[in-house]
């Protein structure tokens, strides 16, 4: 095949993995809406769970916050929910499915671009983007996989995910081509090849951190007695904010070490390419920015008093922080990495 | 508080001071070195490095931050007092690293001497009730106590293990903390190679055209950025001529590789040295000695030669023109004090792919490779202001008082090998076009520390985050009821701090195997 059929075959291939993320992000999403539609079956049973939450007992937080989920509403109310269980799991196993499908294709669209162009396909924002987007999406199925995390999250981890895509590939767009010079070289491989994969990585853990405070607030509440609204009233069906405290802890623990090694990678290239390791330039210094903020992460869940909810708030702003350094550092600022 | 060091170790406590009255020196420091401090000198070191990236900084793009005066007169200044032109050598960044690095040392120190004390110390005996820990197995088996015992310190082979009173403590994963200190004295080492190059390094930056050389003595520099305690004789006296440079673009003018071939030898002043060739590369630079040699930019220089009236040769050399946008289109100035008579000035723009704007009427450069030369000028006759004394810059025409235009201020289009009829009869003849490039000179001694502190950062991060430190306890006793005479109770607790899952699956590898060993043991009597 001729570089330009290669090229036209990972535009194709990346608009029908965004397709599929999409209609998995829906399908994963019917599964939380009917898990939690079963758990809280009718309206009625729904008051019956509000009352009971107003009689709140010590005994109930304590089962709040086992494996599962509030079991509470299940107590209320009869169980009405047993086809609408059978119907969100197999919503979740066809997302799933889904998911699997536009992660192969969406791997066919960045192997095939790196053929059309003859090199690494990370160059510039376009390619960036959709390796970045790649590696958020494998990474979350390993770790469903391993068991680390319910598909459940699936919707959530979807939805950025579609739309770093569809960024990527309208306003972000770039036809195949070759590198400028300061690019070319072997430590691009390397330093991008670490920081497009933890980029995917502290993306996950952003929003795994995002629905922990989400699932925080809303036990808190229900323990409070108070009704829950939107977002909040996600909460329940999320799994534990245990266990998405040690989901968001797995990721980041992985991807950090591999963060700092991006950076001094990217300090090597920079002395052989720029004549100094570190130079404070735009790019450099989020970069910093988010390795403290990470560092921060990590020494906030062995302090006391930190543990749980300001950690979580951390790992969001720390993955905030690597947002702006990608969109706006790359797009507003000028500096030697503005090279999309 | 000494919260970290509890935090940190699985090992015993070692005695802790009785708590007496604290002088506040000591308080501060335990303030300072306390987990809760070292995170907020962590946030605040982030919030610190912020508006370093917002605003511009003076070492790193100085002509922006002038910019940035002239664009905002009242707010400028303002910053600039309070260094946020140069966020990353002010006193107050300084004081938020500063202060976070003594933090640092006060918390490793201690705990370094800690874990030096725990790897001495056995893992601490079996707790009464094993089966309260987090993980807890119990059998019975006819195998003796001994035999069982003996078994499970063949399982626990590369555990840490001490026997006390019929029961086995075993603990592995120091490596966990080993790897915390490494990490952590590995950043205060990153410092210190970070420091040394700020103080000792050198940074200098040279525009060469093309048929000439340069030697690194640090009058020859345009620009240059010594470490505070730089001495000139720390200059590695390398020197090179520029032989040739190449540049390639594609159609569109994107760069896809520059290339300068130079010849250079290792002391410029010994003309025995030697001389070796090296095609210098952005991405390639050249190393001699504790200088590295890099290619930045690169620009044309028109060689120009200018005849005055009296038909003397009063000027003949190259003009390094400065590329204004990305296809080169750039602005020459040229200065000939030397002619008989009045001086003259040029000023105007070289374009290597020239093609008239047809809006304005203007030249403009459609691609960077010089494909369709051409040079723009206007010339001016009289005195250039250079008696005065004040030094000016070579790129500027920076006094036009007594200078008047040639031709009513005209532009003159000029192509190579063009020569040019002034008014007075001088004539100045475009001879040919080469290249230049701009390289920088680095001597950074810290350079290696900050490498090799960073690698084991690396390590020390990995040993840190991926070591899980567990203890296991195996006690095995006689059965205490007479019904089932030689059989023996074994007992098994286990804890760790981190990862609690896989920590249950080894503990469950680790009793499944015993309970199978032991059960295959001889039973007890027949020996
Ligand atoms: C430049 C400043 C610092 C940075 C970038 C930093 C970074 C980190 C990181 C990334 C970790 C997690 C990985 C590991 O366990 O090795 C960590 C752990 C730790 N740090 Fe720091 N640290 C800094 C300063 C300090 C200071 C000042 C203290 C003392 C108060 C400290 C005490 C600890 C402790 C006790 C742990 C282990 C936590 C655990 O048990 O998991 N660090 N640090």
């Amino acid at each position: 095949m001729t570089d330009a059929a290669w090229a036209d075959l990972s535009d194709a291939t990346v608009t029908v993995a965004v397709l599929l993320y999409a209609v998995a992000m829906l399908a994963l999403a019917g599964e939380q809406a009917a898990r939690a539609s079963a758990r809280t079956g009718s309206r009625a049973s729904r008051r019956a769970a509000a009352e009971a939450a107003r009689r709140a007992t010590a005994e109930r937080t304590r089962v709040m916050a086992g494996v599962g989920g509030p079991s509470l509403p299940e107590t209320a109310s009869p169980p009405a929910g047993a086809p609408e269980r059978a119907r969100a799991s197999r919503a979740g196993r066809l997302g799933m499915a889904l998911a699997l499908l536009g992660l192969a294709v969406h791997t066919v669209s960045v192997v095939t671009r790196g053929l059309a162009v003859d090199r690494v396909p990370w160059g510039n924002m376009y390619e960036f983007s959709s390796a970045a987007a790649l590696s958020a999406v494998a990474i979350f199925v390993v770790l469903v996989a391993r068991r680390v995390v319910d598909r459940g999250l699936g919707a959530f981890v979807l939805l950025p995910v579609v739309l770093t895509l569809g960024l990527a590939s309208s306003v972000l767009y770039t036809p195949a081509g070759p590198l400028v010079p300061a690019l070319n070289s072997y430590w691009i491989k390397i330093h991008v090849a670490a920081a497009v994969l933890c980029t995917g990585a502290f993306l996950l853990s952003g929003v795994v951190a995002g629905l922990y405070l989400l699932r925080d607030s809303a036990d808190s509440r229900l323990a409070a007695g108070s009704p829950l609204r939107f977002p909040l009233s996600l909460g329940p069906s999320l799994p534990t904010a245990r266990s998405l405290d040690r989901a968001a802890y797995a990721v980041i623990a992985f991807a950090f070490p591999l963060w700092t090694f991006a950076i001094i990678a990217g300090a090597i290239w920079a002395e052989a390419a720029w004549g100094r390791y570190w130079g404070w330039d735009p790019k450099e210094t989020w970069s910093f920015i988010t390795w403290v903020l990470y560092a921060g992460y990590l020494h906030a869940r062995a302090t006391a008093g930190w543990r749980g909810t300001r950690a979580a708030w951390i790992a969001v702003a720390a993955a905030v922080a690597l947002t702006i350094n990608y969109y706006v550092v790359n797009i507003f600022v000028v500096g030697l990495h503005s090279y999309a | 508080m000494t919260v970290t060091a509890e935090r940190l170790s699985t090992a015993p406590d070692p005695e802790r001071p009785r708590p007496q009255r604290l002088a506040f020196v000591r308080n501060s420091w335990r303030q300072l070195t306390s987990m809760r401090t070292a995170l907020l000198l962590l946030f605040l070191l982030a919030l610190a490095a912020v508006p370093g990236a917002f605003l511009p900084q003076r070492g790193l793009n100085p002509v922006r931050v002038q910019e940035y005066f002239a664009e905002h007169p009242d707010l400028a200044p303002v910053l600039d007092r309070f260094s946020l032109f140069d966020v990353y050598a002010a006193p107050w960044f300084a004081a938020v690293y500063l202060l976070l690095f003594v933090s640092l040392v006060g918390c490793v120190i201690p705990r370094t001497r800690l874990h030096l004390l725990a790897l001495r110390t056995p893992p601490p005996p079996a707790p009464a009730r094993l089966e309260r820990l987090q993980a807890a197995d119990r059998w019975t088996t006819s195998a003796e106590p001994a035999a069982v015992l003996q078994a499970a310190r063949r399982e626990l082979r590369g555990w840490r293990t001490t026997e006390r009173d019929g029961a086995l403590s075993a603990e592995r994963g120091y490596l966990r903390e080993t790897g915390n200190l490494l990490f952590h004295l590995s950043l205060v080492a990153l410092l210190v190679g970070i420091a040394l190059g700020g103080l000792f390094g050198f940074q200098g930056t040279a525009l060469v055209i093309e048929g000439r050389a340069f030697s690194s003595t640090v009058a020859l520099y345009d620009d240059i950025r010594p470490g505070r305690q730089f001495a000139p004789e720390d200059l590695v006296p390398f020197g090179f001529s520029l032989d040739d440079f190449r540049a390639d673009y594609d159609d569109d003018g994107r760069a896809l590789n520059f290339e300068a071939d130079v010849t250079w030898t290792p002391d410029a002043g010994d003309p025995d040295a030697g001389e070796q060739p090296y095609a210098l590369r952005v991405n390639h630079p050249l190393t001699v000695d504790r200088a590295r040699l890099y290619l930045l930019g690169h620009g044309y220089a028109p060689h120009l030669k200018l005849v005055d009236a009296a038909g003397e040769v009063a000027f003949d050399q190259p003009v390094a023109c400065l590329p204004q946008d990305v296809n080169f289109l750039s602005s020459c100035v040229v200065k000939v004090p030397d002619a008989t008579g009045e001086q003259y000035a040029f000023e105007g723009v070289f374009t290597p792919t020239t093609v008239p704007d047809p809006e304005t009427g203007r030249v403009t450069s459609v691609h960077p490779a010089p494909d369709l030369p051409a040079l723009t000028l206007v010339g001016y006759t009289g005195d250039l202001g250079l008696g005065t004394g004040a030094s000016q810059s070579v790129y500027r025409i920076e006094d036009r008082d007594r200078l008047e235009p040639l031709d009513d201020g005209r532009p003159r289009l000029l192509e190579p090998g063009d020569t040019w009829t002034l008014p007075d009869g001088a004539t100045l003849t475009w001879v040919d076009t080469p290249e230049w490039v701009t390289v920088q000179v680095t001597q950074d001694p810290g350079k290696t520390l900050a490498l090799v502190a960073s690698v084991t950062m690396i390590g020390g991060l990995l040993l840190s985050l991926f070591v899980r430190r567990r203890r296991v306890w195996v006690r095995v006793r006689p059965a205490e009821s007479d019904a089932a005479p030689g059989t023996t109770v074994v007992e098994v607790g286990g804890l760790s701090r981190t990862a609690a899952e896989a920590f249950a699956a080894e503990f469950e590898s680790i009793t499944e195997r015993l309970r199978t060993t032991t059960a295959a043991a001889p039973p007890r009597g027949d020996t």
